[in-house]
């Protein structure tokens, strides 16, 4: 006699005719699969762990640290003692002194620091009186948690003044460039520029030659004069172009609907992404080295992604985050070009300004592209 | 320079971890002629052929190929070798023109005469009206005349062809030979591997291959005439009966079923052997024409590869 239970738990399967022996074939022989793919096996514990560790360590939203240049017009002992007090609250480290508010500008749009302390020559005067905020904070508004950071600093309470602070208001004005209107899309599509290359150029090369070596073409063509040089060469060449016609739909669409300024030289902002989409393709040569199928490949862009999206400075200050995150991010190259495309784009710089980022891009590629040309032997084993 | 043999491979062995998959091969492969690799599946005909290439880099042993070494001088070889893939690895989403002038291209073949050579080639191998048809949705017989195609268009001196007709129909194989004989005639090289007795008894030369290990080399007509068993063919109405008996004798080294008949090879030693395996049937009661016969190539492929395993 079938148990009323066991009745009841068979039936929906004997009505859809779901056998549970082949769905259990089907199933085992998947995780059989599962457990000889090392890398995929690996994903799954590997995945998690980054992200956690990204989002747990490196990623802070309460921003510390940022870089910041100091005009001190007025040399009082109360000015004095109004940067050191801005610098022991931890959101700012003095990294220049400089002369005049035309320096800290010049300082802000080559990216070197993030605040400006503008302290003029009648600060004494407007502490006493209550008509005028006694300094200025010059922001980098590209970047939205950082212009929420300098809030929060501008209203630091003057040390010895006669006056109560509520008197005084505010110590800082807060003077945001780049993005008055403090808009997101304005901060987030230049950078954007740079996440969809990784993705696409990343993915595009890996495919191309793991693909072929999966449809056994590759054994064919080693045959033939192709030299290892000339095959990777042939394979970057079309997706430069590719990349090219993304970076100018994203500025084309980002300038027409979302208003995106686009203040620097587009010339500069064309070189700027070559040289990013160059190194991002010969890391996707080197990662064709590695993978055994186009999945795998496809694993691999997802594992260099993910930290590239989160440590580059796109999503989050680069200055707010640990010394650790920091060391890994300028191993990445989306962090050079998201610093170069925001500075041209957003901040009006020129390359001779900003232009140091591109030597760690050429570096990264000169050392991928070795890398990948050793591994990559006219060889099957 | 020219006189040396187009083929010289002394010891040549690759292993796979614990398993050799090439064991110590030694042979000579003369010029303008069509050589056959014959082996059952895994005994090491592509991973030769492979090495012969400079695809594959030898565990001992050394060879020569067109008087160069390789897998030294192999990338010397790459315009005098064509390799013709036991799996097809054109591009199947080229087209059949697109693929052959990709590989045009890749040898760089002037374009001029890169279009003359593939017009050629289209008409000569029948591919003229599937010129535009992606490779990918070409029946085995049409993409094998391609892939063949492919790896003769720089007019190579020396021809690997590995597996070349497996999933091709008869009729096929037939033209497919005409056209290796005409290359052949033409003074190219051919070493073609195969697991088709009919093909192999058409080649020049014959190198059998059984586990790795080289056990026959020689025309295949030396080949069937110096196999050291005698061959004997027994017809009847009850093979299975007939084998049972004769696979208890002790001079009979092995039994082997041939469409509707029987070849024993039988040891050489035994005088009269078709009268002796007659009466051993005859005492066990099963009728059967029992004839001493020439040997095939197919009793060539049995003799050789079974000494190996009983030795
Ligand atoms: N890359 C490899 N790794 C491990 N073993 C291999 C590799 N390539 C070949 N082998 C093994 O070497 C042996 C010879 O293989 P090979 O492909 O040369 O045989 P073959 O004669 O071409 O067979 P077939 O007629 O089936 O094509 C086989 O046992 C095979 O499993
Ligand atoms: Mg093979």
């Amino acid at each position: 006699m079938i148990s009323p239970l066991r009745a009841v738990a068979i039936s929906p399967l004997r009505v859809l005719k779901i056998s549970p022996l082949r769905v259990s074939a089907i199933a085992n022989k998947e995780v059989r699969q599962l457990r000889r793919d090392r890398l995929t096996f690996g994903m799954i514990v590997g995945i998690p762990m980054l992200q956690m560790m990204l989002f747990g360590y490196a990623i802070n939203t309460d921003v510390r640290h940022l870089r910041a240049a100091v005009a001190d017009l007025a040399g009082t002992q109360r000015s004095r003692l109004l940067v050191a007090d801005a610098e022991a609250s931890q959101v700012v480290d003095v990294v220049r002194r400089v002369e005049s508010a035309e320096q800290l500008e010049a300082l802000l749009r080559a990216g070197e620091i993030h605040i400006g302390l503008f302290i003029p020559a009648d600060f004494e005067r407007r502490v006493q009186g209550a008509v005028r905020v006694p300094a200025q904070l010059l922001v980098d508004g590209s970047d939205p948690l950082v212009l929420q950071s300098a809030r929060g600093l501008a209203a630091l309470p003057v040390a010895g003044t006669p006056r109560r602070q509520a008197e005084i208001g505010d110590t800082f004005a807060v003077r945001a460039y780049y993005n008055p209107e403090r808009r997101s899309e304005v901060q987030i599509i230049p950078g954007l520029i740079g996440v969809i290359l990784t993705m696409t150029m990343v993915l595009f090369t890996a495919v191309a030659v793991v693909r072929e070596r999966e449809r056994g073409n590759l054994e064919l063509l080693i045959t033939t004069p192709v030299r290892t040089i000339e095959l990777m060469i042939g394979k970057i060449v079309p997706y430069v172009a590719i990349g090219l016609v993304q970076v100018t739909l994203v500025l084309v669409v980002g300038s027409a609907l979302f208003r995106v300024p686009i203040r620097g030289s587009l010339l500069d902002a064309y070189l700027a992404a070559l040289a990013f989409i160059i190194a991002s393709l010969s890391f996707g040569l080197l990662i064709s080295t590695f993978a055994r199928n186009q999945f795998q490949a496809a694993q691999m862009t997802i594992f260099f992604l993910l930290p590239s999206i989160l440590l580059s400075g796109f999503m989050f200050p680069f200055d707010g985050m640990p010394r650790a995150a920091q060391i890994i991010a300028e191993a990445l190259p989306l962090t050079h070009f998201v610093r170069l495309i925001r500075g041209v784009v957003l901040r009006g710089a020129s390359l001779t300004e900003i232009g140091a980022d591109f030597l760690p891009l050429a570096i990264f590629f000169a050392v991928t592209l070795s890398v990948a040309l050793l591994r990559f032997r006219k060889r099957l084993d | 320079m020219n006189d040396a043999p187009a083929i010289e491979a002394t010891n040549l062995t690759r292993r796979f971890g614990a398993l050799t998959a090439v064991d110590h091969v030694t042979m000579v492969v003369p010029r303008a002629q069509i050589y056959g690799f014959l082996g059952p599946n895994g005994s090491g005909k592509s991973t030769t052929i492979r090495m012969l290439c400079g695809l594959l880099e030898p565990s001992e042993g050394e060879a020569r190929v067109l008087g160069l070494e390789v897998p030294r001088d192999a990338e010397a070889l790459r315009t005098r070798i064509g390799y013709m893939t036991q799996r097809f690895s054109l591009y199947e989403d080229l087209t059949v023109r697109e693929n052959l002038e990709f590989i045009g291209e890749v040898y760089s073949i002037p374009r001029r005469s890169r279009r003359e050579r593939v017009d050629e080639l289209l008409a000569q191998y029948e591919l003229a009206d599937r010129a535009g048809q992606y490779a990918g949705t070409m029946s085995g017989g049409q993409r094998q005349r391609l892939a063949l195609a492919a790896a003769v268009l720089h007019r190579p001196e020396l021809l690997f062809l590995d597996e070349p007709t497996s999933a091709v129909d008869p009729q096929s194989r037939r033209d497919f030979w005409e056209s290796l004989f005409a290359l052949c005639d033409a003074g190219t090289t051919i070493l073609v591997s195969t697991h088709y007795m009919d093909e192999a008894e058409r080649c020049h030369a014959l190198a059998i291959l059984d586990s790795g290990v080289l056990v026959a080399t020689g025309s295949p007509r030396r080949l069937m005439d110096e196999i050291p068993e005698t061959v004997v063919e027994i017809e009847g109405d009850d093979l299975r009966a007939a084998r049972a008996v004769l696979d208890d004798v002790d001079a009979v080294a092995s039994v082997a079923q041939l469409g509707t008949r029987l070849h024993a090879l039988v040891e050489p030693g035994l005088d009269e052997p078709a009268l002796r395996l007659r009466q051993h049937l005859a005492a066990a009661g099963v009728a059967a024409r029992v004839e001493r016969v020439a040997a095939s190539l197919e009793d060539v492929f049995v003799s050789a590869t079974r000494e190996r395993r009983a030795p």
